[in-house]
C-alpha cells in the first residue's frame, strides 16, 4: 500500500462516520483554540505593558518621592519629599550623563483624591492636569502634533496656556480646531473647586491606550502657572513639592552610575542617610512587568496544555472504542489480504488526521475568537497578539498527541486474529 | 492445486484439548467445483479457515500451489490470502458505509494495484451488478450483497474461492441465483470453487462432495450436479432444504 492509499483509506473511513469524527476532533479543537486564544491574550498583555513602558521614552530615569510605609500603610506626611529645587540642583550639578531633565507635578492622576476637569462649552471631561517644563516633550519623546508646546516665556509669564492630550482634544472639541480656543480647567475635591480659563496652544501626538490608563488623557500647563494659580504645596522652607523628575540619559548603560550619583546628591540635599525617594530606570520597570507577565504566561500555557492532553485522552478513548466497534471490519480487511502493518497504519493515520484536522479547525476557531474578542472589546482595551510560534507549537502538539493516542489502539487493531475478528458480532 | 496431508487442529479450552480436525487428507485440483459437507461441529469451518490461510494447523502438511504454508510468516499468509484465495461468507461480511465498487476494489488496494476501479467494475459486471456499483450494502438486497462479496472474492483472480454457507442467509430462489453465479465462475473462468455447507441441496449443486464428521473425512465422491440431472425441476428442488431463517428484504 502506498502512503496515498493509506491516507485515502483513513479519510474514507473518517468521512463514513462524520459525527464520530467531529466528536473526536472536538477535544482537540477546544484545546488548540484555548492555547491560541490564551497565549494571544497573554502575549497581547505583555506587548501592551512593554509598549507602555517603552512608550515612557528611552534611556529614562524617574525620580519619585519615597513613601514611608509601615505594615503596608502609607504614613501621613510622607510622599511630599521631592521638590522642584531638587530638579534644579540636579540640573546645576551638570552630570555629564544627563541629556535633559524635566520636572512634573500632577493633579487628578490615578489614585489622586483631588480631581481635575477640562471644560469647554458645557462639555466636561475628567482628566489629569500636568504641570511641566519646555524640555518635557524631548525627555519623554512625546511631541506636539498640532500647534506648539510650552516655551520658557510661558513659564516666566506663568501664562494660562494649555496643551491638550489627544483624548481631551477629541472629546471636548470633536472636529473643531482647538488651537486658540479658551477653555476652563477646574481642580477640586468634592464641592470645593477652583477654575481658571486657559488658552489652547497645542495638541499632543497620540500615544495610544494601554492597560487602564490612556497617556492621551492629559492636559499640560506650564509648571509655574500650576504652582501660582492652582496648587503644588510649598513646604515650611519654601520648597515646591513635585511628583516626579524625568531624566533623559545620554547612554542607557550609564543608568546605574546615574542612579548612584543622583541618589548621593539628593540624600545630601534632603539631609538623610537613606533615600527618601525612589530612582527607577525604564528597564527596572520593564523587568518587574515582564516578570509578572512571564508567570502569567506560564499559568496560561499550563492550562492550555492540560486541555490539549485531555483532548488527546479523548481521542485515545474513542479510537479504542472504534477498534472494538470495527473488529469485524478489521477481520474482513485481513481476510482480503491486509497485513498487520496495513491495519496499524490505517488506524494510526486516522488518529493523526483527526488531530491535525482538529488542530487546523482549532487554529481557525482560536484566531476567530481573538478577532471577535478584539472587535467587541472583550476584556476592555486588551490587545490580542496571535503568535505564529504558538500556532505552530500547538499544531505540532496536536499531531503528536494524535500519534500517541493512536499508537496503542492501532497496535491492538493490528494484532487482532482474523478468525476471531470475523466472528465478532 | 491444494494438498492436505494429516491435518489436525487442536483447540485448548481451559485444560481440555479439543480436536477440531483429526488427520484430514484432501487434494483439490485446479478448476474443481466441490463441496465440503458436514453437520455443525464436524470441523468443516476449521478446515476452511486452514485452507483459507486464516488459521494454522496444529499438525500436518498443507501445500498450496507448491508452497508449504506451514513455513510462511503472517505477512506471507496475508499476501497469499490476497493473491490466491477468495472468501465468501454466509453473512456477506461487507463493510458498512462503503460503496459496492470500493468493497470490490479493497483486495486490490492491499495488493497496491493500479486501475483498481476498472477491475472492480469488471468484476461487478461479471456478477450482474453493473448498475449497482455506487450502492451501499444497506441499499442492496441479500442476494445482491452476496454477489458483491463474490465479486470481491474474484477480483484478484484467485486460484480458489472458499464459500462458507454462501446461501445460508438467502431464500431459495436467490440461493439458486447465487449458486449459478459460482457455477459460471467455475465453468467460464476456471476458478476452483469450494462450498462449505451442511445443506445437501447446496452440496448437490457441485461435482464432488467431501463429507466430514468429527474432524475426519468420511466420504469423498464425485457428484452429478443437480442442474445436469434429467427430470429434476430446479425451481422446486431447494424449497425444503434452504434455511428460511433470514428472508432478505
Amino acid at each position: 500500500m502506498t502512503l496515498a492509499d493509506v491516507l485515502g483509506t483513513a479519510l474514507a473511513s473518517l468521512r463514513s462516520n462524520i459525527l464520530r469524527t467531529l466528536l473526536t476532533m472536538l477535544g482537540i479543537i477546544i484545546g488548540i483554540a484555548a492555547v491560541i486564544t490564551l497565549t494571544a491574550a497573554s502575549e497581547g498583555a505583555q506587548q501592551g505593558v512593554g509598549e507602555q513602558i517603552r512608550g515612557l521614552g528611552s534611556n529614562l530615569l524617574f525620580i519619585r518621592p519615597g513613601l514611608e510605609e509601615a505594615d503596608g500603610i502609607q504614613l501621613p506626611g510622607s510622599g511630599v519629599n521631592l521638590f522642584l529645587e531638587d530638579s534644579r540642583a540636579i540640573e546645576e550639578a551638570n552630570f555629564e550623563f544627563i541629556e535633559a531633565i524635566a520636572a512634573q507635578g500632577t493633579i487628578g492622576g490615578p489614585g489622586d483624591f483631588i480631581g481635575a476637569q477640562a471644560i469647554y462649552l458645557g462639555q466636561n471631561k475628567s482628566t489629569m492636569l500636568l504641570g511641566t517644563e519646555p524640555s518635557y516633550p524631548f525627555v519623554r519623546d512625546f511631541y506636539v502634533d498640532n500647534g506648539r508646546f510650552l516655551t520658557e516665556e510661558d513659564l516666566t509669564k506663568k501664562a494660562l496656556v494649555v496643551v491638550l492630550g489627544g483624548d481631551v482634544a477629541d472629546e471636548l472639541f470633536d472636529t473643531e480646531d482647538p488651537i486658540g480656543k479658551t477653555m476652563r480647567i477646574s481642580v477640586g475635591a468634592g464641592p470645593i473647586s477652583i477654575g481658571f480659563n486657559f488658552t489652547v496652544i497645542g495638541v499632543m501626538e497620540r500615544r495610544g491606550a494601554s492597560a487602564n490608563t490612556s497617556q492621551d488623557d492629559v492636559v499640560i500647563v506650564p509648571m509655574p502657572s500650576l504652582q501660582a494659580r492652582i496648587s503644588l504645596v510649598r513646604d515650611a522652607r519654601g520648597r515646591t513639592n513635585i511628583d516626579q523628575i524625568n531624566i533623559k540619559l545620554k547612554d542607557r548603560n550609564k543608568a546605574d552610575q546615574a542612579k548612584e550619583e543622583i541618589g548621593q546628591l539628593l540624600m545630601a540635599l534632603h539631609a538623610v542617610d537613606s533615600p527618601d525617594f525612589r530612582i527607577q530606570s525604564q528597564s527596572d520597570i520593564l523587568d518587574t512587568a515582564t516578570q509578572v507577565e512571564r508567570s502569567l504566561q506560564v499559568l496560561v500555557v499550563s492550562i492550555a496544555l492540560i486541555s490539549l492532553i485531555v483532548g488527546g485522552v479523548g481521542i485515545m478513548n474513542i479510537m479504542l472504542v472504534s477498534v472494538t466497534e470495527r473488529t469485524r471490519e478489521i477481520g474482513i480487511r485481513k481476510a482480503v489480504g491486509a497485513k498487520r502493518t496495513d491495519i496499524l497504519w490505517q488506524f494510526l493515520i486516522e488518529s493523526v488526521v483527526v488531530t491535525t484536522m482538529g488542530g487546523a479547525i482549532g487554529v481557525l476557531v482560536g484566531v476567530g475568537a481573538t478577532e471577535i474578542a478584539e472587535r467587541f472589546q472583550i476584556g476592555g482595551d486588551s490587545q490580542y497578539v496571535v503568535t505564529p510560534l504558538w500556532v505552530m507549537l500547538s499544531f505540532a502538539v496536536a499531531a503528536v498527541t494524535g500519534l500517541f493516542a493512536g499508537v496503542y489502539p492501532a497496535w491492538r487493531a493490528s494484532r487482532l486474529d482474523p478468525i476471531e475478528a470475523l466472528r465478532h458480532e | 492445486m491444494i494438498s492436505l496431508t494429516g491435518i489436525t487442529k487442536i483447540y485448548t479450552v481451559g485444560t481440555q484439548r479439543v480436536a477440531a480436525l483429526n488427520g484430514v487428507d484432501l487434494e483439490i485440483e485446479d478448476g474443481e467445483f466441490l463441496s465440503i459437507m458436514g453437520p455443525s461441529g464436524s470441523g468443516k469451518s476449521t478446515l476452511m479457515n486452514i485452507i483459507g490461510c486464516l488459521d494454522r494447523q496444529t499438525d500436518g502438511e498443507y501445500i498450496l500451489d507448491g508452497l508449504n504454508v506451514r513455513r510462511l510468516v503472517d505477512n506471507q499468509l496475508a499476501t497469499l490470502r490476497n493473491r490466491r484465495l477468495g472468501f465468501v461468507f454466509q453473512s456477506f461480511n461487507l463493510l458498512p458505509r462503503m460503496s459496492a465498487i470500493d468493497q470490490v476494489a479493497l483486495p486490490l488496494l492491499y495488493r497496491g494495484a493500479t486501475n483498481r476501479k476498472r477491475a472492480a467494475a469488471a468484476a461487478l459486471n461479471l456478477v450482474g451488478l453493473a448498475d449497482r456499483m455506487d450502492h451501499r450494502p444497506t441499499q442492496l438486497s441479500g442476494g445482491q450483497q452476496q454477489r458483491v462479496a463474490i465479486a470481491r472474492s474474484l477480483v484478484t483472480r484467485p486460484a480458489i474461492i472458499l464459500a462458507d454457507e454462501p446461501t445460508g442467509a438467502l431464500d431459495s430462489k436467490t440461493s439458486m441465483d447465487v449458486m449459478a453465479v459460482f457455477r459460471s465462475l467455475n465453468e467460464e473462468l476456471g476458478i476452483t470453487i469450494a462450498f462449505v455447507t451442511h445443506e445437501s441441496i447446496v452440496a448437490n449443486y457441485t461435482r464432488r462432495i467431501v463429507s466430514l464428521l468429527d474432524g475426519k473425512v468420511v466420504g469423498d465422491r464425485p457428484n452429478v450436479p443437480s442442474y445436469e440431472r434429467d427430470g429434476e425441476k430446479m425451481e422446486n428442488a431447494p424449497a425444503g432444504a434452504a434455511t428460511p431463517a433470514e428472508a432478505p428484504s
